[in-house]
C-alpha cells in the first residue's frame, strides 16, 4: 500500500477526475475534493457548481486580485470562468435536487455497504451543520466519496455507519488511496486496486464485506 | 412613497424578540451596516433565519458574538466557533436545516405555499418528527414554510422605488428573504434614480421592499 501522504491524495484525486465526462456539471466538496479540479483529463470540459449561487467556479484568485462579491461555498475568495452564471439559492438547489448536477464529490467520516454516508457531524465533538451536503448527496446523479481508506488505521468503510447519516443509500462510488469500490445492489464491489496495493491489504483495512470483481484492475494513475 | 431612511432609522424597526431573516452567504451579500446598527441599539433575543453564522467578525456572526440572537435557524455554523460554543453551553438554540431545504422553506412562505416536499434528509435525523408523504412511489419529507417579521437584505444597486440588482455571488438568499417577511429593509451599496436600473436587470421587484438605506 501507498505510505506517502501526498502520494495518497494524488492517487485519490487523479482517479476521481477520471470519472468525470465531457460536459459534466460537478460539485466538489470542501477539502481534498477541490483538488480534483487540478487533474481533469485533457479534452474533458466540465463546469463546477458552487452551492452559494453559481456555475463556472474558477481557480482561487491571486493575492490582491480578490473580488469580495465572489466567494466559494466555504466563504473564501474565488473566481468565475467565462461562460459562468450567477443565481440565487433556490436556483442553486433546484440544480442540485432536480437531477441537473451530474456528479458530487465529497469526503466521508464513514460510508457503509448499503451506500449510507456519514460526513456532517460527530455528536458532542464536531457539529458544523450539514450546509448543502444533504441536498447534494440526495440530489446529485452520481455521488463519489473521495477519502483515505482508514482513519489512523481504523476502517471507515463499515458494515453499518454508526455516526449520524448525511443520506441513506445514495453513495455510488468510493475512491480511496487503496481501492475503487462500487456500491451495487449486491453489496460493495472492489473493482480497482491502487498501485502497490494487494487485495488482502484492502480487505484488512475494510470492515464491510467486499465482493472482488472478476475484472479487478490496477488504477491508472 | 419615500422609502429612504438612515441606517439608524432602518434598524429601529427591529425590536427585541423578533424573527429576522438576513441575506448573505458566509458574509457575502450581508448588510453589514444594519448588522452593526442592531448591535449598537442593544437589541436582544432575536430569532435569526440565515444560511450560516459567517465568521465572528463578519455578517450575522457579530450578532452571535454580541448576543443579539437567542435562537438561530441556519444550515451551517462551522465557520464561527462562537456559535458552537454558545450552543454547547446551552446559551443559544440552534436549529440546523439542510441548505436547499432552508431556501425552499423561505420560498414557500414567500410564495404562499403550505410547505414543500423533499427527499433531502430522508433516513437522517432531519426527518425526526416530520410527516412523510409518498408521491408516485417516492417518499418525501414535508418541510414547512419559514417566515420572518423583518428581512434585512444587501443590494448592489437599488433604485429609489426599491428595485434591487445583486452583483455576482451576493444574490444567494437575498431574493428569497425579500419575499418572506412582513417588513423588508434593503441596505444599498449604491442608490440610483428611478429609471436608471433597467427593468430587465431587476432581481427583486420594488413591491417587496419597504425601506431603503445606505
Amino acid at each position: 500500500m501507498i505510505q506517502d501522504k501526498d502520494r495518497k491524495r494524488e492517487v485519490i484525486v487523479k482517479r476521481v477526475a477520471q470519472e468525470l465526462k465531457d460536459g459534466d456539471l460537478v460539485n466538489l466538496g470542501i477539502g481534498m475534493p477541490t483538488l480534483v479540479a487540478n487533474y481533469i483529463p485533457e479534452g474533458i470540459d466540465i463546469l463546477l457548481h458552487s452551492e452559494n449561487g453559481f456555475i463556472g467556479l474558477g481557480p482561487n484568485p491571486e493575492p490582491g486580485k480578490e473580488d469580495p462579491d465572489i466567494v466559494n461555498a466555504g466563504g473564501l475568495p474565488s473566481s468565475v470562468v467565462p461562460g459562468g452564471a450567477f443565481f440565487d439559492s433556490a436556483m442553486s438547489f433546484t440544480i442540485i435536487r432536480g437531477g441537473h448536477l451530474d456528479v458530487t464529490v465529497l469526503g466521508a467520516l464513514q460510508v457503509d455497504q448499503e451506500g449510507n454516508l456519514a460526513n456532517w457531524m460527530i455528536p458532542g465533538k464536531m457539529v458544523p451543520g450539514m450546509g448543502g451536503a444533504m441536498d447534494l448527496v440526495a440530489g446529485a446523479r452520481k455521488v463519489i466519496i473521495s477519502m483515505e481508506h482508514t482513519a489512523k488505521g481504523a476502517p471507515k468503510i463499515l458494515k453499518k455507519c454508526n455516526l449520524p447519516l448525511t443520506a441513506a443509500g445514495e453513495v455510488d462510488l468510493i475512491v480511496t488511496d487503496m481501492a475503487v469500490i462500487e456500491v451495487t445492489p449486491k453489496g460493495l464491489l472492489l473493482t480497482e486496486l491502487a498501485p502497490e496495493t494487494t487485495v488482502e491489504e484492502v480487505i484488512n483495512a475494510t470492515e464491510a464485506e467486499l465482493i472482488i470483481s472478476e475484472d479487478l484492475k490496477v488504477m491508472n494513475v | 412613497m419615500d422609502k429612504i431612511r438612515t441606517i439608524d432609522e432602518a434598524a429601529s424597526y427591529i425590536k427585541d424578540g423578533m424573527t429576522v431573516a438576513v441575506g448573505g452567504f458566509i458574509g457575502a451579500g450581508t448588510p453589514e451596516k444594519l448588522i452593526d446598527a442592531v448591535i449598537a441599539k442593544g437589541i436582544k433575543d432575536l430569532t435569526l433565519i440565515c444560511n450560516d453564522t459567517a465568521f465572528p467578525d463578519k455578517g450575522v456572526g457579530k450578532w452571535v458574538v454580541n448576543r443579539v440572537v437567542s435562537r438561530i435557524i441556519v444550515s451551517h455554523i462551522g465557520t464561527n466557533p462562537e456559535t458552537g460554543r454558545q450552543m454547547n453551553a446551552g446559551e443559544l438554540k440552534v436549529e440546523l436545516v439542510p441548505q436547499g431545504t432552508l431556501a425552499e422553506r423561505v420560498r414557500a412562505a414567500g410564495a404562499g405555499l403550505g410547505g414543500i416536499l423533499t427527499r433531502t434528509g430522508i433516513g437522517t435525523v432531519v426527518e425526526e418528527g416530520k410527516e412523510k408523504i409518498t408521491v408516485n412511489g417516492i417518499e418525501y419529507l414535508l418541510e414547512l414554510p419559514l417566515k420572518a417579521d423583518v428581512a434585512l437584505l444587501k443590494g448592489s444597486i437599488v433604485d429609489k422605488k426599491g428595485n434591487i440588482y445583486y452583483k455576482k455571488a451576493t444574490r444567494n438568499f437575498n431574493p428569497l428573504m425579500a419575499t418572506a417577511a412582513d417588513l423588508v429593509i434593503v441596505e444599498a451599496e449604491k442608490i440610483v434614480e428611478v429609471g436608471e436600473l433597467d427593468p430587465t436587470d431587476v432581481m427583486t421587484p420594488s413591491i417587496f421592499v419597504d425601506v431603503i438605506t445606505q
